[in-house]
């Protein structure tokens, strides 16, 4: 009786929601992670031979940075709405409009990754006698490997948050549900899809960092023996051991996504190696 | 491709442009919204950055508010990117807030989104201030709050840009969504043109946005190379190297700067 009264007095938070929508939350969750992931794996795939392009033709890294951020600064739902009539009202405008937005958060962080590798280690596959092929799968794409993940990491996390938007045409997943809990002031249901977002958006960030970990194992051990990195820094010797490192500015980086930045740093403080680079 | 030549006939017609639905109506409350809410969300964020971000003079290195400030800068981005800002909205408006109208929800909403961006950048301008300089301050017998307002503000004012111009371009590009909550701005005319199945004012609309968010964008880099003073250029100038002797006049100079104000 009591809990049937959470619905008909339209609660924030209410069991007997939970149990009679269940189907449909779990509908729009699946749909969320599907939306979401389909747009994420297509950005990987699309951003890598992007990046690789950027970094080997150097005048295309300027268009190719401009061009990311002015896809970025343009708001979801004019995106949405500018891909509409491409492909109609379907999911694929919201998976389209990710992919753009991933895009740009995910060449830009692979470029960072691959220009952070040392020379030192590029110098050393060569003589060992890798070629291209080798020396990008085995030595240079491991080595950008955090800065890649948090790209990766920060790109899912977006995605999760603007998939509701694609509720404008009807493929949000949850934000569907928020959609339409609005129009008839469902209080428990837009509070639950509300919720169930922000859960989905750590649990993939939770994820990916485990993966990040399991793929690196080596930067594990090298937390543990911080003095390897302190011998190759005799060039680094003149510049000031205080702030002035220089390691916030890339902030400065000037673009929208300063906001993306300034949270890859700790992951990326893997790649000290970027700051020497800078230094020679 | 017929859409986007519709929407070019929908555009060139005066009569979308005037009256009390028209574009310039819809410009002017998403400009309305824009500004009310990142001046709140600066009034709020800025001194906080600053007290955050402060060299206390009694303690040498790093006080109690940076570490909590590096905390607070690192966790806030993070929230600020997982928490969809099309829920806060509806969830806002659906709470007493909302019976008012739309505005104060959206507002709410704005400010909420403007935070971290203002927050995190103005945080590491004051923390990254030049200890040389805060340490030569001090020495000249400066008090805490002389050192805050007369070197650690003038020597974070780049990055404090850089947090205003990420912010407002995300406010603006935010705004957009007030629409789907029955709110103004140009996003209504997104959200109408969707209602009419319209495709045409749909994409108009969304040129319309695009549009406005970019030039925002940009008005602000040029507003923040003109406004940034000493000329400092940010981190491209830093992958030289040796920056410390520009850096050290870079920061004399801004610290002479408002003393003579004063």
């Amino acid at each position: 009786m009591s809990a049937s009264n959470c619905l008909t007095a339209n609660a924030w938070i209410c069991g007997e929601y939970l149990r009679t929508r269940r189907e449909e939350l779990v509908d729009a969750t699946l749909q969320h992670i599907a939306i979401t992931g389909t747009a994420v794996v297509l950005a990987v795939l699309l951003a890598f031979p992007l990046a690789l392009l950027a970094r080997r033709y150097r005048r295309l890294t300027g268009t190719v940075l401009t061009l990311t951020t002015v896809v970025y600064t343009i708001p979801t739902l004019a995106m949405y709405a500018l891909l509409l009539p491409v492909f109609g009202l379907s999911a694929s405008v919201v998976i389209c409009g990710l992919v753009l937005y991933s895009l740009t958060i995910l060449v830009r962080n692979m470029l960072a990754g691959l220009d952070g590798v040392p020379e030192d280690a590029r110098e050393a596959a060569r003589g060992m006698g890798f070629g291209p092929g080798r020396l990008l799968f085995r030595v240079e794409l491991p080595l950008a490997l955090p800065a890649l993940m948090a790209g990766v990491r920060i790109a899912t996390v977006s995605a999760v948050s603007l998939t509701t938007v694609g509720a404008i045409v009807g493929n949000g997943g949850l934000g569907n549900l928020i959609y339409s809990g609005m129009d008839s002031l469902f209080k428990a249901q837009v509070l639950t899809a509300s919720v169930l977002c922000v859960v989905l958006a750590v649990v993939a960030d939770v994820l990916l960092l485990v993966l990040q970990r399991a793929l690196t194992p080596w930067a594990r051990a090298r937390e543990g023996g911080r003095r390897r990195r302190g011998t190759p820094d005799p060039g680094d010797g003149g510049s000031p051991p205080d702030g002035g490192d220089g390691a916030p500015p890339p902030d400065t980086g000037g673009d929208p996504d300063s906001l993306a930045k300034s949270d890859d740093r700790p992951l990326a403080a893997g790649t000290p190696d970027a700051r020497q680079e800078a230094g020679r | 491709m017929n859409a986007f030549l519709d929407a070019w006939t929908w555009l060139t017609t005066a009569e979308h442009w005037a009256g009390p639905g028209g574009v310039w109506t819809r410009l002017g409350e998403h400009l309305y919204l824009t500004g009310v809410s990142m001046v709140i969300a600066c009034l709020l964020t800025l001194p906080l950055a600053l007290w955050l971000g402060h060299t206390p003079v009694a303690s040498g290195g790093g006080g109690r508010g940076k570490r909590l400030g590096s905390a607070v800068a690192v966790n806030i981005t993070n929230a600020g990117r997982a928490v969809p800002t099309f829920a806060v909205l509806v969830v806002l408006m659906l709470t007493p807030l909302g019976e008012g109208g739309v505005t104060t929800p959206t507002v709410i909403a704005l400010v909420l989104f403007a935070l971290p961006p203002l927050l995190t950048n103005a945080y590491v301008g004051a923390a990254e201030a030049d200890p040389d300089v805060v340490e030569a301050a001090r020495g000249m017998g400066m008090s805490s709050r002389q050192l805050m307002l007369r070197i650690e503000l003038p020597l974070a004012f780049p990055m404090i840009m850089t947090g205003i111009r990420t912010a407002t371009v995300q406010v603006v590009a935010t705004a957009t969504l007030a629409a789907l909550v029955g709110g103004g701005g140009l996003g209504r005319i997104i959200t109408a043109g969707f209602a009419n199945q319209n495709t045409p004012q749909v994409v108009a609309g969304a040129v319309l946005v695009a549009a406005l968010a970019l030039v925002v964008e940009g008005v602000l880099v040029v507003a923040q190379r003109l406004l940034t003073p000493g000329r400092r250029t940010g981190g491209r100038g830093r992958t030289g190297g040796e920056l410390p002797p520009e850096d050290r006049e870079d920061g004399a100079r801004a610290v002479r700067a408002p003393a003579g104000t004063g």
